[in-house]
């Protein structure tokens, strides 16, 4: 069962990178917060055909990838799930949009495939945006940080335990569909006489040990909010430091820095 | 169907993070009111359960393939459709962040194309009518019980897919973002999840089923009988519900589709030639499409935009600029790559130190 197993491990090494030490990792969860949602926002707002005004952007990644000492190959893995989904609706570019825009030396170059280029860049710039908010942020932090913003109490306790559930649900599941797979010889799934045990007795007994687990938690004083440890308040010097980020991808966005760089030269 | 960033405007994306954010912040509100914490760690452990069991392949009969659950409706037949919602919140912000399903931009898309629909229309428009209905009335109530369900979860799966599927085709058309024409984009995503919708379906009742045998009182509106809260719909109200959801989904379906006989036509949507912002004012004639909120729209996206009224530079590309954006281009790659090495090569002195 490679699916269920690959995201068991997948969980466990975003665990691990986002416990690392390095500068971006020990900045303030909002500041990263704040700055890749920008970030995310400005690229994905570049017009379909501006190429040269948004490959600029390609030095965020170029810059926290190295500070942060995060493996681009775990980030690269990660694209598998968005390539197919990009190419497939992106591929129309090329067919529908034909008129030659300028040549390269001898090759044509089409509308179509400029915005195809852009479309493509577009998808994967916002998702490295997004892995390295999570592989620099522990969810804790993270967390704290999106109560900061003002997100309820209800939501974010809920985000968390969810996910430190997930990952025993995950193991749990991985062990009974390996032992039901063993005994079921050249099954792909799960046989159509089972698709409702096989699932519902987990659920079942999951869900009285949640009810088990709330009572013990209200024992040690639960009251509905988590309380998170090692989230400092935003001090001036965050606000400086999102405000001078936040600028700069502003400025990547509202000037064609490409053409401005070329211009010296040409 | 999970949405990347790429596929949507800002514009677009924002408007779905505030219909997703209403309907979540309804949720939260309600289940407070209902005094429901205790219910966050069951909701808790129901969607990481979910998350995992959507990762498990089910044989189809007959077929070679497999199907996998559907989450919104398990969710708000166990749970109720508010904490059902938030729980379907909560596994599309995980898979967004720790898998890449789905973009961050486009989460309050994809929150309101798998979890509203599935969740709120599933619950308030498929589940609790048929459940309460007097279908089967002439057979023995657990027997009808079980068919109910099974009933209420093939269609509500069914419809609530072929709805987040056309959100989808209308988000992405919306946008602008691709060539794809509406027509061609609807037909190709319709007819897939129609059959996702009824395998889903199909799988979903049957943990409902189990539940239902095991612990029916698990499940939302099941024991309305037993508590003596008979609803007064009839088969024929019900139906008529349905009906209405039907006609209107498909009309809305068909005033798209009717007046764009070859599908293509869409395309103008992200046509080139006229700039950004003037491919959303729609020619009434042509579309049958109500110009005067298309230009309202046209006229907030332009007042909004970076950059409104930037096309293709046909009238001013010239030689100069192309170039000079290539030489540029090459520029910042050299200078990415500098920061990359040079960054690398600090950090380890730094480790060595």
């Amino acid at each position: 069962m490679s699916q269920i197993d690959r995201a068991a491990s997948e969980l466990r090494e975003m665990d691990d990178l986002a416990m690392k030490v390095s500068p971006i990792h020990s900045l303030h969860p909002l500041v990263k917060l704040l700055v890749t949602a920008a970030y995310i926002v400005c690229t994905a707002s570049f017009p379909k055909y501006d190429l040269s005004g948004l490959f600029p952007m390609i030095l965020y990644p170029a810059l926290i990838f190295p500070m942060s000492g995060i493996p681009v190959s775990v980030c690269l893995r990660k694209f598998r799930a968005v390539i197919p989904l990009l190419a497939v609706v992106g591929c129309f570019d090329l067919f529908l949009d034909r008129r030659t825009v300028f040549s390269l030396g001898n090759i044509p170059v089409t509308a179509g495939m400029v915005s195809f280029t852009v479309f493509f860049l577009k998808g994967i710039l916002c998702l490295t945006a997004s892995f390295l908010l999570v592989a620099t942020t522990t969810l804790d932090r993270l967390c704290a940080a999106l109560r900061m913003l003002g997100l309820p109490s209800a939501l974010v306790t809920l985000f968390l335990l969810t996910f430190r559930y997930v990952s025993v649900m995950i193991d749990e599941l991985y062990a009974m569909n390996t032992a039901y797979l063993l005994r079921a010889p050249g099954q792909k799934g799960i046989h159509y006489s089972v698709w409702g045990s096989f699932l519902g007795q987990l659920l079942l007994r999951s869900m009285d040990r949640a009810a088990e687990l709330y009572e013990s938690m209200q024992l040690r004083g639960f009251d509905g909010d988590m309380r998170y440890a090692g989230c400092s308040q935003f001090s001036l010097h965050d606000i400086i430091l999102t405000a001078v980020s936040v600028g700069a991808i502003v400025f990547l966005r509202l000037v064609n820095f490409s053409r401005l760089l070329g211009g010296l030269f040409v | 169907m999970h949405m990347a960033d790429a596929l949507l405007s800002p514009i677009v994306a924002g408007a779905m993070y505030v219909a997703s954010g209403t309907a979540a912040g309804t949720s939260v509100v309600k289940l407070k009111k209902d005094d429901e914490p205790s219910k966050l760690p069951t909701m808790a452990v129901a969607s990481a359960l979910v998350f995992a069991g959507q990762m498990i392949n089910y044989t189809i009969p007959g077929t070679g393939s497999s199907g996998h659950l559907c989450g919104g409706m398990l969710l708000s037949a166990l749970l109720g459709p508010y904490a059902g919602f938030l729980s379907m919140v909560v596994i599309l912000t995980i898979q967004c962040l720790f898998f890449a399903d789905g973009g961050l931009m486009a989460l309050g898309a994809n929150c309101w194309n798998m979890a509203f629909y599935g969740c709120f229309v599933g619950y308030f428009l498929i589940w609790r009518p048929i459940l309460h209905s007097r279908w089967f009335s002439n057979m023995d109530s657990k027997a009808a019980t079980r068919l109910k369900i099974t009933i209420a979860s093939v269609i509500g799966c069914i419809l609530t897919l072929q709805l987040g599927a056309f959100s989808v085709v209308l988000e992405t058309s919306l946008s602008g973002i691709t060539e794809l024409p509406f027509g061609a984009f609807m037909a190709l995503m319709q007819p897939i999840h129609l059959a996702i919708g009824l395998v889903e379906g199909l799988i979903t009742s049957a943990v409902l089923l189990y539940v239902f045998e095991a612990r029916p009182e698990l499940l939302q509106e099941v024991d309305a009988e037993e508590k003596g809260f008979q609803n007064k719909r009839s088969l024929k109200a019900t139906l008529a519900v349905l009906a209405a959801v039907v006609v209107f989904v498909g009309g809305g379906l068909s005033l798209f589709a009717s007046s764009n006989p070859d599908g293509l036509e869409w395309a103008l949507f992200g046509n080139a030639e006229s700039g950004y912002s003037e491919n959303m004012a729609l020619d009434e004639d042509d579309y049958g499409v109500s110009s005067d909120v298309a230009d309202t729209a046209a006229d907030i996206q332009e007042h909004t935009a970076f950059l409104p009224d930037y096309a293709f530079p046909d009238n001013d590309s010239s030689v100069g600029t192309t170039v000079s954006g290539i030489v540029g281009s090459l520029i910042v790659a050299v200078i990415a790559a500098g920061i990359a090495v040079l960054g690398g090569f600090f950090r380890k002195k730094q480790a060595n130190a």
